[in-house]
């Protein structure tokens, strides 16, 4: 490649850590972190599956782990995190029209994001529950 | 912002790029209704004894609803953990192997759960 530098000159842009956090950045953050961490989810929901397809003996062991209260936590948290990563993706498919993209709507977004996802998921477990107890 | 139609047919030199974008937005437009019907599936299931879970999940439409699921969010989860990686991880080596775990990852889950719902569907 000879002797040339202009690479290693080029100038970066500054990392996150150089800005005030905003809502907006958070929330960028919080949809990387919400669909890295449903991979998890991914492997609990086949390992739900796949218990279910072995039999009453293997499910016992699944069902009991997710019947308890840590188990609950975890879908409870998986769940959050499927419904908060689902309202931030309908933001970026809102975006990808051209809509949206100013200063106010961005920031009603991101409250939507945050309000709606918690809003949701308390809405399913409780009508979740509901519907359990009336069966 | 918007880019002349005339240079997007050529698309550059390598003549393709935006199928991971558009196969990306397809996924998130199926997984918004197979989300939420995995959501209400696993509230109403929880600690349900195995006799009605099975039946629950052999019903054809369950079946085929949750088969789309897990095809459609192991192809999303397979683009995402892939751009997190193209984004996070410089060293060519760590690159590459990082990139193959991943979609072995995702195959993998996908391929796992669709077995799964395969045999509970044929009742073996």
């Amino acid at each position: 490649m000879g002797n040339n530098t202009t690479e290693a000159r080029r100038p970066l842009s500054p990392h996150f850590q150089i800005y005030r956090p905003m809502l907006t950045m958070m929330m960028s953050i919080a949809h990387r972190i919400s669909g890295a961490s449903l991979a998890i989810g991914f492997v609990l929901l086949a390992w739900w599956l796949i218990a279910v397809s072995s039999g009453p003996d293997a499910f016992t062991t699944v069902n009991s782990f997710f019947a308890s209260i840590i188990g609950r936590l975890v879908l409870f948290l998986f769940s959050w995190a499927l419904i908060h990563h689902m309202l931030g993706g309908i933001r970026h498919l809102i975006w990808d029209t051209g809509h949206g993209l100013d200063k106010t709507s961005i920031e009603i977004f991101a409250w939507g994001t945050i309000i709606g996802s918690t809003a949701l998921t308390l809405l399913a477990w409780v009508t979740g529950y509901w519907l359990r107890s009336a069966a | 912002m918007a880019t002349p139609l005339a240079k997007v047919r050529g698309l550059g030199a390598a003549h393709r790029g935006t199928e991971t974008f558009w196969r990306q937005r397809m996924t998130a437009v199926a997984n918004i209704p197979l989300v939420i019907f995995l959501i209400l599936s696993i509230v109403t299931h929880i600690g349900a004894d195995y006799e009605p879970v099975r039946a629950y999940l052999a019903r054809p439409l369950v079946a085929l609803a949750m088969l789309a699921l897990v095809i459609s969010a192991s192809i999303h989860m397979r683009i995402g953990l892939k751009e997190i990686i193209e984004d996070y991880v410089h060293g060519q080596g760590a690159k590459v192997a990082a990139l193959l775990l991943v979609s072995f990852f995702a195959i993998g889950v996908g391929l796992a759960c669709t077995l799964a719902l395969v045999k509970i569907s044929l009742g073996s």
